[in-house]
């Protein structure tokens, strides 16, 4: 174990931590909106964030933006960010909505047990990650690093970079906003009816199916972002670039408490930190372990997760 | 009576339609030494065409490619087919090729594995069958210590490429506080121990794993380290992100890495500014710099692409079993014992390909060199000299 290590870079750990857990944060949103309506956890999730990364990639290199290509000005980058933005939410959402048309619509409509929805789910993202590692030859893509990395300030010697701040500042944004659009429209009323008791909701005149699929199409746009801030943090994706953050996300979503919003955001950057100080002490072997571990230990003590299931059980 | 005539006829007729065959082929037989070469038979190639280190196995499938098909138009009655197996570099994954590759009859070599991590895997089995392997880029050490019958190796192992690393960090780049990480893989954790030992203390080390895409941690790390030169023991794709990140975060060092990064896809997965300077070393010479007809026969064949790194050294090992296919060894055990015996000079590297018991190539021939990243390519820098 080496303190020195963890302590003498404490700040700097932190910092790139939460940059990495908001990431996490903004797949786990679909995780667990999905689970809490449909008590489905989506494996294809991975893959609608997948789909992201390589649609904004695609934008880019279209507005001429290679993986060589200089930095541009300020702006031409914020026609390049939202031209991406824009494309890989609507990417992204289309997937999402795609894969519960194609894959879960009819299995509901047949009343098939949960079991055939799991394999439907994970045979999804095979689906997806396999016509895109054959579409693309299984290549790693890079692209151009748009907005290169600069020190804003110093917080406790740790050198904070304007893209750290946009990753967290986006992440809030998101996350603010899907809350309040859950806890106060008509249509997140119709959403936690439904998670709440989805048959008596059909009773009081809502429309299931339009729920379920505006769930969808939320936890794609909330993958849409995040894919947009991966390729900024990492300038870089592949066809299997969901895999692992898929099972990450999906972690932080349970360590939140599945099914809640800000249990999501929670779990998320609590991940990204506990992964960075674990690397700090243990070494860069022991990342995975020990985000792994973290939540078997956490569940052990709390099994609904840090801040519960709630999605259903919100103020109605 | 009646029984015994067709018997005797059928004989007859047997013998007739052997000796007219043998006088066929006689005649056919171009070969001086009189022994005739086998026909329809392939030579597997095993390695990464898809995937992450894909663009590390495609030069040297087309360097195998090359050597078959400017055979094949030697001897177009007679000719071999490559059968390509695609590991994507996957230990996972080669088991079950190399079973695929052992159970086609007609397979009687194997140009490859290509890397280290499925060779562990994958030469065990091709040892069980006695189907003989020359591998154009497996640089572990240990490989050759396993008793494997059928094992060759066609360049050096990284106890020649790690040590000339770390004699290039020490009197090239005189630096004084060296990093060093390792992907976890077979040949990147043994080439990091082979570096550490030349140079001595370092200034601090870590892991990564393979597919990772963050490396914030290390990053600090290396940051806080105060390292100007990092070496890094792996493949490309984790070595482009790496680099680009730590230069991101304002490192101003370089970075050394060995045959694994060597390979314009790492500095497509970098960019061509983060790349810039980069050192990459492999135990090879050049590849754009092979001798005889091999640079502009290879742009001929594959588009004008520039050869990779061991496409010369994939083609000149080719050669060695075609070689003995020509010469009639046309079953695995008579290759294998021919490609024991052999002793002669590749067309393309100039290198005399003569193994030692073990199947390690000769310790003379192996020479190792230094590439550098200049403008968006892979340019020699030097050759490492010896100890």
């Amino acid at each position: 174990m080496n303190f020195d290590e963890l302590f003498g870079n404490f700040p700097a750990l932190t910092i790139t931590g939460l940059e990495q857990g908001a990431i996490y944060a903004l797949i786990a949103l679909g995780y667990t909106l999905v689970y809490g309506v449909l008590r489905l956890i989506n494996f294809a999730h991975s893959e609608v964030f997948m789909v992201g990364t390589f649609t904004a990639m695609w934008t880019w290199q279209a507005l001429g933006y290679d993986q060589n290509a200089a930095a541009p000005s300020l702006g031409p980058l914020i026609l390049a960010l939202i031209a991406g933005l824009v494309v890989a939410m609507a990417a992204s959402a289309l997937t999402a909505v795609t894969v519960e048309l194609v894959a879960y619509r009819p299995l509901r409509r047949r009343n098939a047990p949960p079991l055939a929805f799991l394999i439907t789910a994970i045979g999804a993202s095979f689906v997806l990650a396999e016509s895109f590692g054959i579409g693309t030859r299984r290549a790693p893509f890079g692209q151009a690093d748009l907005i290169p990395s600069k020190t804003v300030f110093t917080l406790f010697g740790a050198e904070v970079t304007n893209k750290q701040l946009l990753i967290l500042g986006v992440t809030l944004v998101m996350m603010v906003a899907l809350d309040q659009f859950v806890n106060r429209s008509r249509l997140g009323r119709g959403i936690r009816a439904v998670a709440q008791d989805a048959d008596t909701a059909a009773l009081m005149g809502v429309n299931k199916n339009r729920v379920i699929l505006l769930v969808f199409v939320l936890g794609g746009l909330m993958a849409g972002v995040g894919a947009l801030l991966w390729d900024i943090r990492f300038n870089y994706t592949k066809f299997n670039v969901g895999f692992l953050i898929g099972l990450k996300a999906f972690a932080a979503a349970v360590l939140g408490g599945i099914g809640n919003l800000r249990g999501a955001l929670l779990g998320g950057l609590l991940l990204g930190v506990v992964e960075n100080y674990a690397s700090g002490l243990f070494g860069g072997e022991w990342k995975d372990f020990t985000g792994f571990v973290l939540l078997i230990v956490l569940l052990m003590f709390r099994p609904t997760g840090l801040l519960g299931e709630s999605l259903g059980r919100a103020r109605a | 009576m009646r029984q015994k005539l067709a018997r005797v006829l059928g004989g007859v007729a047997i013998g007739a339609l052997v000796f007219s065959g043998a006088a066929c082929k006689a005649d056919s037989g171009s070969d001086a030494g009189g022994s005739k070469a086998a026909c329809d038979l392939k030579i597997g190639f095993f390695g990464p065409l898809t995937g992450d280190a894909a663009g590390l196995g495609i030069h040297m499938r087309n360097g195998t490619k090359l050597a078959i098909d400017q055979y094949n138009k030697d001897n177009a009655d007679c000719k071999v087919q490559i059968a390509e197996y695609d590991s994507q570099g996957d230990p996972a994954k080669a088991p079950a090729l190399a079973q695929q590759a052992v159970g086609d009859s007609k397979v009687v070599g194997i140009i490859g594995p290509a890397f280290s991590g499925e060779s562990e895997v994958a030469d065990p089995i091709f040892d069980e069958a006695g189907l003989p392997i020359i591998t154009p880029s497996a640089t572990r050490p240990s490989l050759s210590t396993k008793n494997w019958k059928i094992f060759h190796r066609g360049v050096g192992n990284d106890t020649s490429q790690g040590p000339a690393a770390g004699r290039y960090i020490k009197n090239v780049l005189k630096a004084d506080k060296v990093y060093v990480v390792d992907d976890q893989s077979a040949y990147g954790a043994g080439l990091v121990d082979e570096v550490k030992k030349v140079i001595g203390s370092v200034a601090g080390e870590d892991k990564i794993q393979v597919k990772q895409t963050n490396f914030s941690a290390v990053v600090t790390k290396i940051q806080s380290s105060g390292a100007n030169v990092l070496f890094f023991g792996g493949y490309y794709t984790e070595a482009g992100l790496l680099l680009k990140q730590l230069k991101g975060a304002g490192w101003k060092g370089t970075m050394v890495a060995g045959d694994g990064v060597n390979d314009a896809n790492f500095i497509k997965v970098a960019g061509e500014q983060v790349a810039e300077g980069t050192i990459l070393t492999c135990p090879c010479a050049p590849a754009t710099a092979a001798k005889g007809s091999f640079v502009t026969d290879y742009k001929a064949a594959f588009d004008n692409a520039e050869p990779g790194t061991y496409a010369d050294v994939s083609y000149d090992i080719t050669k060695i079993m075609l070689e003995g296919i020509k010469a009639g060894k046309g079953t695995r055990a008579d290759l294998l014992s021919f490609i024991n015996s052999y002793n002669g000079t590749g067309g393309a590297t100039g290198v005399t390909y003569k193994f030692e018991a073990n199947g390690e190539l000769d310790p003379a021939q192996v020479l190792v060199w230094a590439f550098k990243v200049n403008a968006g390519k892979v340019v020699p820098d030097i050759e490492i000299p010896k100890a």
